[in-house]
């Protein structure tokens, strides 16, 4: 990773009241580069972009975007730097109450004093980049998921981030629509010269598209390299999770009891 | 030691409740501190006042309606015992414009729109369309909260009035159109008996409190609510039963402060 960073993550502790979510992460995402963070569910991939977005505050260490450190910014500082970053939620997040044209042009009207005109083809632009030219005046409920997600990415690419976060963004779609979304997540990344960092963990469709790989695992960093590197990887938990096998380092049984006691088959000494 | 864990439980709740009431009152200090937007882009306020105040037009007039015309048939029957039938006009006005109008139009104004309200705002925050704005460097409470509370407080006392119409609508149709009052004497007592600055403008104050109140508890309920599906339902019913209990608390409060010695 040569290029300048972008965003920088040093050392963040994180934690729910006593209970730790994030243990001393450092990682970096050069410019113009496309980076996933892997794991399973709740292993803390969500709450790091949280940390970048400045919707939470780590307990110790810092995260710093375009120089600065997030969590010393005051509230227009934040609002100022939110403005050059773009996110795309899990399930889209559109404004339901709003059309197609009014989600992407909703920051356009909020954050400049561009003519109504401008805006339009601006919204135009931004629709048929990600294919979806001729949906503007349909409502969110009219959408199907993919097409959803497709217009929240409009939305968050409408001021032309620095920056654009994808939290899950092939959760919950079909397989075209998946591929769809992820080479639109590489082109579009290529195109704004922006950098992008995903959450995800679905496997296969981000190691075609991304430059290189965080993965966590119970709030650590446990492996890290491009897409070969993970998936010639000796970790044990990251070939299970690659490959998705069924039994490895996170077993398929819950841990609890002896459920042969539990059924009364084996005695407490263990005797069948 | 099920006492110590039941003291335990009461305490958690009691300052549970007074978290809750400060974050409450927080909530509503900001909402007024972001208020320039609603003014500045006055359009946002006014889809609002849409939703809340016109939207709840229907309900509004036909419990009017209904309340004048019970007022109309209950107040002749006990009038006509003391021979008072003509003051029938001043009954029902006074009334609703004390009473009735501002109280029962908050009540189904809190049941109508302000379940109407959390309800919006709760599944906003569960599906995630509160954090994109806040992410978009867009300050929700200036652009989602602050219009609704406007528009809220906007409409309350015009509903009211109308509420309080309607019924002296529906008192005539009974005591003068179907009774046989005297028409003249019903509207002339009622003239002189309604004073502008003691019960219009009391009534009037009222139903502005209600408003606020209605609308804080609405917004805040559904800002705070819980992302799912049981949180948005708890915090509905909590709008209702906490704004139904806080206009009537209010309206002993601002009663007695009113018409004491009257």
């Amino acid at each position: 990773m040569l290029s300048e960073a972008l965003v920088e993550i040093r050392d963040v502790n994180f934690a729910y009241d006593s209970r730790p979510i994030l243990k001393g992460i450092n990682m970096s995402f050069p410019k113009g580069r496309l980076i996933a963070i892997m794991g399973l569910s709740g292993c803390g991939k969500t709450t790091l972009l949280r940390h970048i977005g400045g919707v939470l505050k780590p307990t110790k260490g810092y995260v710093k975007v375009d120089g600065q450190v997030i969590h010393e910014l005051d509230q227009d500082g934040l609002y100022r730097m939110r403005r050059k970053m773009g996110m795309l939620f899990q399930f889209g997040a559109l404004f339901t109450d709003m059309t197609v044209f009014d989600n992407v042009a909703f920051q356009m009207r909020e954050h400049t004093d561009l003519p109504e005109e401008i805006i339009r083809d601006l919204v135009m632009m931004k629709l048929h980049a990600v294919g979806l030219y001729g949906t503007q005046n349909l409502m969110p409920a009219e959408l199907s998921g993919g097409m959803a997600r497709r217009v929240a990415l409009a939305r968050t690419i409408a001021l032309d981030p620095m920056l654009i976060m994808y939290d899950e963004p092939f959760a919950g779609l079909d397989p075209i629509s998946l591929t769809v979304v992820g080479q639109l997540i590489r082109r579009l990344n290529d195109a704004l010269g922006a950098t992008s960092i995903v959450v995800t963990h679905d496997v296969q469709e981000s190691l075609k598209i991304v430059d290189y790989i965080y993965f966590v695992s119970d709030g650590a960093i446990i492996a890290e390299g491009t897409a070969d590197d993970i998936r010639a990887s000796g970790e044990a938990f990251v070939h299970q999770f690659v490959y998705g096998e069924m039994d490895g380092p996170i077993p398929f049984h819950y841990p609890a009891g002896d459920f042969n006691l539990d059924l009364g088959v084996k005695d407490q000494r263990g005797a069948a | 030691m099920p006492i110590a864990r039941g003291l335990r439980g009461i305490g958690a709740r009691v300052v549970n409740g007074v978290w809750r009431i400060g974050f409450g009152a927080r909530f509503f200090m900001m909402t007024l501190f972001y208020s320039g937007m609603s003014f500045r882009r006055f359009r946002l306020t006014v889809r609002e006042l849409f939703f809340t105040g016109v939207m709840s037009l229907i309900i509004i007039l036909v419990a009017g309606l209904f309340v004048g015309i019970v007022l109309g048939m209950q107040g002749y029957e006990t009038l006509k015992r003391y021979g008072s039938e003509s003051a029938l006009g001043t009954l029902v006005a006074l009334s609703l414009v004390r009473e009735l109008g501002p109280v029962l139009a908050a009540l189904l104004f809190a049941s109508r729109a302000g379940s109407a309200m959390t309800a919006e705002i709760g599944l906003m925050k569960a599906t995630e369309q509160i954090s994109a704005m806040e992410m978009m460097a867009v300050n929700p409470i200036a652009r989602v909260v602050a219009p609704r509370f406007w528009a809220g407080v906007i409409s309350m006392p015009l509903l009211a009035a109308m509420f309080s119409a309607m019924g002296v609508f529906g008192g005539y149709m009974v005591g003068v159109v179907m009774i046989g009052v005297d028409e003249g004497s019903f509207w002339s007592q009622m003239q002189s008996a309604v004073d502008f600055q003691h019960d219009i403008l009391n009534g009037v104050i009222k139903s502005l409190v209600f408003g606020v109140a209605v609308t804080v508890i609405s917004l805040f309920e559904g800002y705070d609510a819980p992302p799912t599906a049981e949180g948005v339902s708890g915090a509905t019913t909590r709008t209702v039963v906490q704004s139904s209990l806080a206009i009537l608390l209010l309206d002993v409060i601002l009663t007695a402060f009113m018409f004491r010695g009257d």
